[in-house]
């Protein structure tokens, strides 16, 4: 099926399998890669995108909710990697194998855009999604906090996602 | 011919190529793969390609090793670049392709990366500086005594002179190669690099989705391929309805792989040594690919193990440690006879379950087979190396047409040492002719996994009257055939308390198995430390003894245990230092707790470190548990090469162990895995992780070793005893799910 996806600030128009999820359709026509695959139900989160703003794992999302929504992956999280999610990933040397952070990274963006300051129990249930099969939770934990005393802009009520960094202005 | 000469000439021609210095070094793999050996510097260099250093200065360092996420594409090449003197920032990192005449061993695996790589990379980096220096001294007519060197620059004090490595290089590049074994290292208290935090050399490309993993592998003309194998392990494809799937949409090609070699999963060593056969589908797109899988029917040959399950697994276990054991892997003093005179004895049968390794990036690999016979393979794999004569004797292609690129892998955890999916993507590329990725679904990677092996050991120790532990004996029911364990279900004669109990005895009895197993982080010792550390607990509440104590009086003299050939295999004196400073950081003994929390204790001899964990736990009335502290003390040598890398190793090995601990289980039925995805094997998730994880590291003066493996261990008998002793309940069977537990 022909549609038009919202991804990352650009209209986008795609010919593709009707079951075809939206991750595949990320990763494998749009060649956005950052997006990654690990289970295919649900489970590990490594798929998390935001759609308006909201986290979503895209394996689950069918072309027909993806149509519609603002779609913002890893790659446009920010323009230039200095959302402070990814300032703080780097400055407590998160990564591990890396695999999963794409979609911790999204869900903590997620959060923080819509909690400023959140406790570490807002981490817990914010971060629930999201598996790390290195470990890396303690890092996580200690860089959203970072995350957060990074300043950031008032993000506005009708376009939170777009606006947690302060170059998306 | 002298193999040096051809690296020599090849080193000259490679830098009158580039215009500047190629340089330098490689080595004959001298890692000692005997336990507990200290590994002993390389002996042969032959001089390779590991650093690039262009006229404008630029300098480039290659990463040797295939990267799963243990660090070792920023740890070794800060080697390199602390000896070569060059700020760190400076440095652009290339990662090497398979070709162990350059590298030598490039081997994810057995936390080999440390001591097989410690000395030799040093020497490779100071020999490099000490070429730049003697061209520099030649450019000036001084004495190379007379000249240093700072951050990429050769300096001349006494005439305030100054050449860039860049400047240099071409020079550097005509003199010969100082005997790397000569070359003097810097004194460590010089270092600026090593032991100083580095953070991962991917994380910049990481955290903005750009850095590619082997599933990201992109090249035009690309074509994508699942592979259908048989539930069964072991068993054959007979029939498929190929046309109907070829009909369907983006479906290029559908086909069956015949088996070539049914000891490929049956093999009790685990080195893979053919192809399963399975259905191919190729498409367009790999949902595409996957999609048609849905419509897919085939027949199987299930083959002999077809009935086997879990339960009856276990059974026979049971029913076999009644019998006498087949056969004797250790035997000390006379545990038989000292057992029934001991003032105490305790009896326990414990048992661990199958797990898989779940990657979080499922299986995959790219492979192109070319018109002119040759192959290129990108490949996420801890083993290279095996892969390559793997696929060269599966598709009859000469190694020399092969080519594979190392892809950094969305983790590994000892998966990858297996190169199934390698030879299966290669397979496929040939019959078809183009460009393959085949990616596995999660479903395939749990079901057709190279599996920790299950095991069963049946426990007796002996106190005396003064509660000293005098007499152990176990029958350890495993599988294999015969007296050959399936891979990884062995039991080292050395493991302890090996020599360190008067009367001891091991014994076993294998049972045949259907299910492939392999090697996961920290194998063998992942399990055997369960069981050995949470026994001796059991010896230490026996003998009402506090467990500390007890451990450290069992460790006994600070010595160095040897076996019967004399080589050393077990250092008591450090395990001592380990299992002294965590209970001194964790305040063992001295520290009010809830009544409802504990600490329990455990350590573990792993891959040449040293390792002791406190754990404190807290349990509710309802089962919930919750690991609120860990104190790791770790002895890997005199040398924390990258201190935030090897926290993480601690860290993440801790996690590891935890999942492994509550929940992760791999049950067969009708000789079929029967969990398929991460529903059914759950992990340790953010708020299930203890608050915090100390790693101290205890510095000794032993050379640097590997940190990827040995902190898993202990952390699964430290919770389990202190399970034990916030509660009284004793866990001899994992998961902990099993007896009622959940994380709170």
């Amino acid at each position: 099926m022909v549609t038009t996806l919202n991804v990352n600030g650009s209209p986008t128009t795609v010919d593709v399998p009707s079951d075809m999820p939206l991750l595949w359709i990320l990763r494998d026509v749009l060649n956005l890669r950052g997006t990654k695959y690990g289970c295919g139900i649900g489970q590990c989160g490594a798929c998390t995108v935001h759609l308006d703003g909201e986290p979503a794992r895209s394996c689950q999302v069918s072309v027909s909710a993806a149509t519609g929504p603002r779609i913002t992956t890893i790659e446009g999280l920010s323009p230039n990697g200095s959302h402070p999610v990814q300032q703080a990933w780097q400055e407590f040397d998160v990564p591990q194998c890396g695999y999963c952070q794409a979609g911790q990274l999204m869900s903590a963006a997620a959060l923080l855009a819509r909690n400023r300051t959140p406790t570490d129990a807002d981490i817990d249930i914010a971060m629930n999604g999201n598996l790390c099969r290195c470990g890396t939770y303690l890092r996580i934990r200690r860089a959203i906090h970072a995350a957060a005393s990074i300043s950031a802009p008032e993000p506005t009520a009708s376009d939170q996602a777009a606006r947690v960094h302060p170059t998306d202005k | 011919m002298d193999p040096t000469r051809i690296d020599r000439r090849c080193f000259f021609r490679v830098t009158a190529l580039a215009g500047g210095g190629i340089l330098l070094g490689s080595y004959v793999d001298p890692v000692a793969e005997v336990f507990g050996q200290p590994v002993r510097p390389a002996e042969n260099f032959i001089p390779q390609a590991f650093i690039r250093i262009t006229s404008d200065g630029a300098v480039t360092i290659i990463a040797k090793n295939p990267e799963t996420g243990q660090g070792v594409k920023t740890m070794l090449p800060m080697l390199i670049a602390e000896e070569l003197d060059v700020d760190w920032h400076d440095v652009t990192l290339e990662q090497a392709d398979l070709d162990v005449s350059k590298y030598g061993r490039q081997r994810a695996g057995g936390s080999s990366a440390t001591p097989v790589n410690w000395d030799p990379l040093r020497q490779v980096g100071a020999a490099v500086r000490q070429m730049l220096i003697a061209a520099a001294a030649q450019t000036w007519g001084v004495s190379p005594s007379e000249c240093e060197t700072s951050s990429g620059s050769v300096l001349h004090r006494p005439s305030d002179r100054a050449l860039g490595y860049g400047q240099l290089a071409a020079t550097a590049a005509t003199l010969t190669p100082p005997e790397l074994d000569a070359v003097p290292l810097k004194d460590p208290a010089n270092y600026k690099l090593i032991g100083h935090s580095t953070s991962g050399v991917d994380n910049a490309a990481i955290v903005v989705g750009k850095q590619s993993y082997g599933i990201d592998l992109e090249i035009p003309g690309l074509r994508y391929a699942v592979f259908e194998k048989c539930p069964v392990f072991g068993g054959k494809p007979l029939t498929a309805n190929l046309e109907t799937i070829k009909r369907l949409p983006g479906v290029r090609h559908a086909f069956i792989v015949e088996s070539d070699d049914e000891r490929s999963y049956t093999r009790a060593r685990g080195r893979l040594s053919g192809l399963a056969g399975g259905v191919a589908i190729v498409a367009d797109t790999w949902w595409q690919a996957q999609s048609a899988r849905q419509s897919l029917q085939v027949e199987w040959d299930e083959g002999r193990f077809a009935d086997q399950n879990s339960d009856d697994l276990a059974r026979q276990a049971d029913e076999l440690s009644q019998q006498p054991p087949a056969f004797t892997l250790r035997s000390d003093g006379d545990a038989e006879s000292t057992l029934p005179d001991a003032a105490t004895v305790v009896e326990a049968a414990y048992s661990y379950p199958f797990i898989a390794h779940a990657s979080l990036e499922p299986q995959n690999c790219t492979a192109h087979y070319k018109t002119d016979g040759s192959l290129e393979i990108w490949a996420p794999t801890q083993a290279p190396q095996d892969g390559l004569p793997l696929v060269s004797s599966v598709l009859g292609v000469p190694e020399e047409k092969i080519t594979i690129h190392l892809e950094l892998m969305g983790g590994a955890f000892g998966r990858r040492l297996v190169n199934d999916y390698m030879v299966e993507a290669a397979w496929i590329s040939k019959v078809v002719g183009d460009r393959v990725k085949l990616l596995w679904t999660r479903e395939d990677d749990m079901r057709h996994d190279f599996y920790r092996p299950g095991g069963f050991q049946y426990l007796s120790g002996g106190l005396d009257a003064a509660g000293t532990l005098v007499a152990w004996r176990n029958h350890f029911v495993s599988f294999g055939e015969g007296e050959r364990f399936a891979s990884r279900a062995d039991l080292p004669p050395n493991e302890f308390p090996a020599g360190f109990v008067p009367n001891y005895a091991v014994h076993a009895t294998l049972i045949p198995l259907g299910a492939p197993t392999g090697s996961l982080r920290a194998p063998r010792s992942n399990a055997l430390a369960w069981v050995s550390q949470s026994f001796i607990d059991e010896l230490a509440h026996a003998a009402g003894a506090d467990p500390v104590q007890f451990k450290l009086d069992l460790l006994g003299e600070p010595r160095m245990v040897t076996d019967d050939a004399g080589r050393d295999v077990y250092d008591a004196a450090r395990m001592r230092g380990v299992v002294k400073l965590a209970a001194e950081k964790s305040g063992w003994g001295s520290r009010r707790l809830p009544t409802d929390t504990a600490m329990g204790i455990a350590f573990q001899f792993d891959h040449r470190g040293y390792v002791a964990e406190v754990a404190e736990v807290s349990v509710d009335s309802a089962k919930r548990v919750r690991v609120n502290k860990v104190w790791a003390a770790v002895d890997v040598g005199r040398q924390i090469i990258n201190p935030t890398g090897a926290r993480a190793q601690v860290e993440g090995a801790i996690i590891d162990g935890l999942s492994e601990l509550m929940a992760q289980e791999i049950t067969f039925e009708r000789g079929r895995t029967v969990q398929s995805n991460l529903h059914q094997f759950p992990m340790v998730r953010l708020a299930q992780a203890p608050s915090e994880i100390e790693a101290h590291f205890r510095i000794t003066d032993n050379p640097p070793t590997g940190l990827g493996e040995p902190a898993l261990p202990p952390i699964l008998p430290a919770v389990c005893n202190a399970i034990f002793a916030s509660t009284g309940t004793r866990i001899r069977s994992l998961p902990l799910v099993k007896h009622g537990f959940r994380w709170a």
